[in-house]
């Protein structure tokens, strides 16, 4: 070991550059975080492109007032309420995510794992889920009916504002 | 002997070879060779040259700690063989799961040899973690290896959760899906937790890949090191704690038997043991599979890996945030400070501390035995069935419960005049069989729908 430095040690070449070390080792330490999270990172499940995500439901008409279409392939049900407005219910629970589905002799959705249930419009008709089913985003162009599932819209409740209309 | 020197340029090539790879006696005949060969072997290095004669009756410590590395030695060994076969892809693994079980010699054993000692591992991990609490085998020297041993606790948990969604079958696809989501309770950062838990919003091969990864190589290498620190710092406190009789002073050095044969010699028997009892479980009983997995249809009911069913269990009772966030970070904050809380001395090795230390233990184990379920059934009946409340009204059941363990504690130091640690010790092992009796409710007491049923209704 090298005799003690009587001096103070931030000012030998010394002390510099043994702190230069340690600045350069935390460094490489955060590089290595910061890499590591970004590989970790979550990535989007779905393709981004807008025209593979909006499913194409159909003409309006198609739909019968107070029914309850499932869509498999784009994972949600489209709503139709009884007024003739439109809305797309993610089917995943708002409690712990298994996919709830449509149980048209109770005229509601059903969830088998926890017994939660939710009517036509997403709304919580029994615990343990909380919040109302999630909500996809309805454009109604031309009077076809389309879905974008790229978007997931969290709620608490319903509100008539979240209603598409033609 | 290293330094009986071998007159090399006399031996042959295989000699020199030999001597090369083995530089001392391979079965040592004295005891000062006996010391020896633990000293200078690599893997043998990790234990100590000589025990306390006192620590090596197998009621001790009932071999739990050698036991858990036995099992991890056979994951490790079935595991291997698997990763040749299995694709982590969701369409290729469920195949390549049943193509092993019906098309690879002696597949469908190793599988069930890998599930079997698995979840033999967690139930060992535990009684061993029971064992060094009872013996008060966490004190001075031992403390931090009791961190050290909590933190393999949570890397065998990993491993097996991991290992949970890789046959992608309808059992493991829901129960991953609903262990996550309980993650998405979490305050503020939630959503980020689930999406970074699952490597996006939903479980794709994203989630698959993630899991795979952790499961065969950030587990395996974490446990390996943190295995060996583990044993090497039993080895620095000088065996396992000595057990005693309460206020027995042992003075000087404890009396001593060397590693081999004494140790060495009743690890292998056990080790022989315990491989035989879990390929006959894997002989008569096959690892569970279910459908492939199906995203769009969730079983009735959808239940979490048994381990975590105790937290599921909570969610049906206590407010999101209580249940998933603030129960268990509190639990293991505790289980964390254990051995920092100041114990007074002379304790360690006495089983359950003292004789009222045994008294109060045990009532604290029939109480949370009787209480639980019966604040199971009147929640069940006052609230209906599943039933997770929010807002403050949700803040009763944490009330409620408090004020049960509250009472007890002052009852517990009013009636037995219990002194402070072995009030922590009622109360720790409360919680543990509380935490026991939930899970045992999870796994056998939930039907569809999640309500309470008898054993023999749930499917």
């Amino acid at each position: 070991m090298a005799a003690p430095n009587p001096s103070n040690g931030a000012s030998t070449r010394r002390g510099f550059l043994g702190r230069l070390w340690m600045w350069l080792g935390g460094l490489a330490v955060l590089e290595g975080t910061w890499i590591t999270a970004s590989i970790l990172r979550p990535r989007p499940n779905r393709v981004a492109d807008d025209d593979a995500a909006v499913v194409v439901a159909g003409p309006v008409d198609r739909f019968d007032p107070g029914t309850v279409t499932a869509f498999p392939a784009g994972r949600f049900y489209l709503s139709r309420l009884d007024d003739g407005g439109f809305l797309a219910l993610s089917r995943s629970c708002t409690h712990l995510g298994c996919t709830v589905p449509w149980v048209e002799d109770e005229g509601r959705f059903v969830c088998p794992c926890h017994a939660s249930s939710f009517d036509c419009r997403g709304e919580v008709l029994s615990p343990p889920a909380t919040r109302a089913l999630d909500l996809h985003p309805v454009r109604i162009e031309n009077g076809i009916v389309k879905v974008d599932t790229s978007t997931t819209v969290k709620r608490q409740a319903f509100a008539p504002s979240q209603v598409a209309r033609s | 002997m290293a330094d009986q020197d071998h007159d090399q340029r006399k031996d042959g090539m295989v000699s020199r070879v030999w001597h090369s790879v083995f530089p001392g006696p391979v079965i040592p005949t004295t005891d000062r060779e006996r010391r020896w060969v633990v000293v200078n072997t690599l893997i043998l290095h990790l234990r100590p040259a000589q025990v306390p004669v006192r620590t090596l009756p197998f009621t001790h410590t009932f071999g739990l700690g050698g036991m858990s590395l036995v099992l991890v030695l056979m994951l490790f060994a079935t595991g291997m063989l698997m990763m040749f076969v299995y694709e982590p892809s969701p369409d290729a693994a469920y195949a390549s799961v049943t193509g092993l079980q019906n098309d690879v010699l002696f597949g469908n054993l190793i599988r069930g040899v890998h599930y079997f000692s698995a979840n033999l591992l967690v139930v060992v991990v535990l009684m061993h973690l029971l064992r060094v609490y009872l013996t008060g085998g966490y004190h001075g020297p031992r403390r931090f290896n009791w961190v050290i041993g909590l933190a393999l606790l949570l890397g065998i948990l990993a491993g097996n959760f991991t290992g949970y969604l890789l046959p992608w079958d309808q059992l493991s696809y829901w129960a991953i899906t609903i262990s996550t989501a309980m993650l998405g309770y979490v305050p503020w950062i939630g959503e980020g937790l689930q999406q970074l838990a699952r490597g996006g919003p939903e479980i794709t091969h994203t989630t698959l890949i993630g899991f795979f990864t952790i499961h065969t190589t950030v587990v395996p290498a974490v446990l390996i090191v943190l295995m060996a620190w583990h044993f090497w710092r039993v080895r620095k406190a000088k065996g396992v704690v000595v057990p005693r009789a309460e206020g027995e002073v042992i003075e000087g050095k404890p009396e001593t038997a060397l590693f081999v044969p004494h140790l060495l010699t009743r690890e292998v028997a056990l080790a022989c043991a315990l491989a035989a009892v879990v390929v006959v479980m894997a002989v008569g009983f096959n690892a569970p599979l279910g459908a492939e997995a199906n995203p769009g249809m969730s079983p009735n009911p959808a239940k979490a890996p048994w381990y975590f069913l105790g937290f599921q269990e909570l969610l049906l009772h206590f407010h999101p945030v209580v249940a998933v966030v603030l129960i268990p970070l509190a639990a293991a904050l505790f289980a964390v400070v254990l051995p920092y809380l100041g114990y007074r001395e002379g304790i360690d090795g006495v089983w359950m501390m003292s004789a009222t230390g045994r008294r109060s233990g045990a009532l604290a184990v029939g109480f949370a035995v009787v209480a639980t379920p019966v604040l199971v059934i009147a929640d069940a009946m006052g609230s209906g069935p599943a039933v997770s409340a929010t807002g403050l009204a949700g803040l009763l059941p944490v009330v409620v419960v408090a004020a049960v363990v509250g009472i007890f504690v002052v009852v517990l130091r009013r009636a037995i005049g219990a002194p402070r640690e072995e009030l922590i010790q009622a109360v720790v092992l409360l919680l543990l069989a509380a935490l026991a009796v939930l899970t045992v409710v999870g796994i056998w007491f939930r039907g569809e729908g999640m309500a309470l049923v008898w054993p023999w209704e749930v499917s």
